[in-house]
This record gives structure tokens, C-alpha cells and sequence, in this order.
């Protein structure tokens, strides 16, 4: 059977990393294109970069940078951040990028998920959903989780596969940033409901929370930054860990 | 050495491009049939609907010529299932030079997306994983070098002749897909 994915995520702010890292082998953590190397080389199964860079000069950088990536790594990787036209989607994928996600921009025009499956496959079109639990609904939040909606998460994440989307990105803003763990309950039910992959995001901390990510939430995959930049795990140890739980997994070789 | 990656607007040519240029290997992105006809190697990509890109290979007038090649051709994902026989994907008609069919994955999530292991009788393959990305698979038959199961058993390299096609993407599978590119090029 397909194996769970472990994938880094990289945020990318004019065609920097952001958020800082602690690599000691790595002499500028802030070059994307030597993290994403590394990551490549040392059993990342997929990479997320996440670009938070908000202007049109931007974009050019993000391109630029997509297409520097795609050169080094051998392994697949998905954009995201601020995606809202075909346009740029064409682009990102023609430089290499393997797949696109899109968030707010998808929420308020729901037909660009089918438009962009259209054009481009389903199997690259990723929806990435930010939640928050409010009164015991998990509620739907746009541009970085500033913005609320009146949506549910459930409903959102049903809408958005019905509409042709490949895979689901789903971030819980309760558990994101805590290292207390993914939101397993609420990544369950929607592994329950959806017929497309769920990728689990927030709240990443300790191997076990990638282990009970995978057996108590059915998540297809985990995302985690911090504690893979700040070097808290490493992904070969975390493999190990998970193949010794019987979660099926891609080893990694050279470790 | 001549490397030809066939381009009809519906492949991920660059990825390929690269995963060669990693290797040292300079290729020529082409729809242009005297390009294709005259490479020592062709990689025959793929991506999308297979309605769009069956299409686009008609526009190109491709289809009888990429049946007729005699150097070695490797298929690529949509590339291989458009190399089967029929798909079930938008009831498409292939080029036949597999004796399979493609179909769609039942009572599953679509796409399988990530790393499978490889099952062959060959030691080149048996026990790899690779990377998939796909809906719609190829039936096991004689011409199965390699399998991946996903619910089911399925073609995950298909060869006859001097046609090979890997279900998988060896330009996103690491070292392991790098060294399957690599066996095709300095193949003799």
C-alpha cells in the first residue's frame, strides 16, 4: 500500500526562508534552495513551501526560485500562498512545482478549484483549509487565519473535493504552534468523510504526535516546520520510530 | 547521445529535464518528428486528462509515429497509460503497444498519492519504492515487469521490445528513480 508521507514545510518571504533554522551543517539557513537540498537528501518523502510574499515583484522571485528548487531535488514539492489565477498556476507548474495549493483565494471563488483541475489534473491541486474549534464547530479562516468565515470545515473540505480539488491541506490554528500534537479528532472525521488524501497540519512536537497523527487521525501524510528546521527531530529517527509502530513508510537509506 | 523529451503540452517536461541534467545528460524538449525519430532515446511524459493529452498528441501527429520507434522509449505516468491499449479516463483509445487497459481505482482515495514499493521477479526493481501520483491504473499482464498494489495489484512498469513506462515518476522517486533514468540512457 502507499506509504504515509512526512513533509517539511518552508515558508518562503522574497524568495527567503523564513522563520529561522538551526541547521549546523548548513552555513546560510535562510537559502530555500540549500534547505529544500537537504531535506531531499534526508528522507523528506514531500516538501510544502508556503510563499508569504504579497506583491507582483514577488512572484517573479517565486518563480525564479520554483525553478532553482526543481533543479536540485529529486522529490515532489507543492506551492502555496496568495495562488488566485491559472495564470500563475501554468507558471509555477511549467518551472517544475509538482503541485498547487490554494486557500483563501479558492474559498471565495469556488469555481477556480474545477477550473484549475480542469487545466491542470486534480492530482495537483491542493486545498489548503486553516480552521479554528469555536463553540465546538471547526470554523473556516482566510488570508493566514486573520479572516473568519460562517463556513464549517467539513462542509468546505466536501465542497472543495466535489469541485474537483486532489488533496486536502487541513491546518488547525487551535493545535498549530502548541507542539502539543495535530488535531486528531477532527482530521479522523474528515479522513471519515473525504475520498481524497488528507494531509495533517499544526501541532507537531514529539514522533508520538506523528505516530498518533497517523493510527488515531488516518492522516495520508503529516506536515511539520519547526521542529524539522530547529532540528527537534530528524526525519531518519522519525522513520525508524514510525516503522517500529508498523506505519508504513519510505525508509531512508543513506542515514 | 541524443535525448528527445516529447513535448505536446501536456507533460512535466522541466522535472524531467532536470532529473537528466543531474545525470550530466543534455535532452532536446520536442514535438517535432524528425527530432523524435532521429534521438537515440525518447522519454514520452505525461501529466492531465488523458482526452486532452490523446489530443494533443493527435494535433502533433504523434501518435503513429511514437508506435513506430525502434530506439528505447521510456513511458512516463499518463505517458505509460497512454501507451495501453484503451483507459477508462475520458474512454480513451492508446496507442496499443502495451496489451492492457487502464482503469480507474474503486473504492479508494484518488489520487494515490505518495510512495509505493515495488514488487518484480527482477532484483533491479523488487523492494523499491517509488513515487505515484494517479487515478487510474494499468492492468497486470504479460507484459508486467514490475507491480504496486494499491486495493489491488497493477502494472508499475510495463516492457516490450525497446518500449519500457513506469506508472511512477523517476524523476521525483530520489536516488532510486535517478538510477532507473540513468539504466535507460547508457542501456545498449
Amino acid at each position: 500500500m502507499v506509504c504515509k508521507r512526512i513533509i517539511p514545510c518552508l515558508d518562503i518571504k522574497d524568495g527567503r526562508c523564513v522563520k529561522g533554522t538551526n541547521f549546523i551543517d548548513l552555513k546560510d539557513a535562510g537559502d530555500p534552495i540549500a534547505l529544500a537540498k537537504f531535506y531531499s537528501d534526508n528522507g523528506a518523502d514531500e516538501l510544502v513551501f508556503l510563499d508569504i510574499t504579497a506583491t507582483e515583484q514577488g512572484r517573479d522571485t517565486l518563480y525564479d526560485l520554483v525553478f532553482e528548487v526543481a533543479k536540485v531535488i529529486d522529490i515532489p514539492f507543492t506551492v502555496g500562498g496568495g495562488i488566485s489565477n491559472p495564470r500563475v498556476v501554468e507558471e509555477l507548474l511549467k518551472r517544475g512545482a509538482d503541485k498547487i495549493s490554494v486557500n483563501s483565494s479558492a474559498f471565495k471563488n469556488p469555481k477556480l478549484i474545477t477550473e484549475l483541475s480542469g487545466n491542470f489534473g486534480a492530482q495537483c491541486i491542493v486545498i489548503a483549509i486553516d480552521a479554528k474549534l469555536i463553540n465546538k464547530q471547526w470554523i473556516v479562516h482566510l488570508v493566514g487565519g486573520k479572516q473568519t468565515t460562517e463556513k464549517n470545515l467539513f462542509d468546505w473540505a466536501l465542497e472543495a473535493q466535489n469541485l474537483g480539488a486532489g488533496e486536502v491541506l487541513f491546518t488547525s490554528m487551535n493545535n498549530d504552534g502548541t507542539k502539543n500534537g495535530f488535531a486528531n479528532d477532527a482530521l479522523h472525521e474528515l479522513n471519515s468523510l473525504l475520498q481524497i488524501p488528507v494531509i495533517a497540519s499544526g501541532g507537531a512536537g514529539t514522533m508520538t504526535h506523528f505516530l498518533d497523527t497517523f493510527t488515531k487521525g488516518k492522516a495520508d501524510a503529516a506536515l511539520a516546520a519547526s521542529v524539522f528546521h530547529f532540528n527537534e527531530i530528524k526525519i531518519s529517527k522519525l522513520k525508524r520510530f514510525l516503522q517500529e509502530h508498523n506505519i508504513n513508510i519510505r525508509p531512508v537509506y543513506n542515514d | 547521445m541524443k535525448i528527445v523529451v516529447i513535448d505536446y503540452g501536456s507533460g512535466n517536461v522541466q522535472s524531467v529535464q532536470f532529473s537528466l541534467q543531474r545525470l550530466g545528460y543534455n535532452a532536446l524538449i520536442s514535438s517535432d518528428q524528425n527530432e523524435i525519430q532521429s534521438a537515440d532515446r525518447v522519454i514520452f511524459p505525461g501529466v492531465g486528462h488523458a482526452h486532452t493529452a490523446i489530443n494533443n498528441l493527435k494535433k502533433n501527429n504523434l501518435v503513429e509515429l511514437i508506435k513506430q520507434l525502434n530506439q528505447p522509449v521510456l513511458g512516463i505516468c499518463l505517458g505509460m497509460q497512454l501507451m495501453c491499449n484503451q483507459t477508462e479516463e475520458g474512454n480513451v483509445k492508446g496507442l496499443g503497444i502495451f496489451d492492457t487497459c487502464v482503469k480507474k481505482f474503486q473504492d479508494l482515495k484518488v489520487p494515490q498519492i505518495g510512495w509505493n514499493r515495488l514488487s518484480s521477479s527482477s532484483a533491479k526493481y523488487h523492494n523499491n519504492y517509488v513515487y505515484m501520483i494517479h487515478s487510474y491504473y494499468a492492468e497486470i499482464c504479460e507484459q508486467t515487469k514490475a507491480s504496486c498494489t494499491y486495493g489491488i495489484n497493477y502494472s508499475a512498469v510495463l516492457q516490450k521490445n525497446n518500449f519500457t513506462a513506469f506508472q511512477f515518476h523517476p524523476e521525483k522517486s530520489s536516488q532510486f528513480g535517478a538510477k532507473l533514468i540513468n539504466e535507460f540512457i547508457i542501456q545498449k
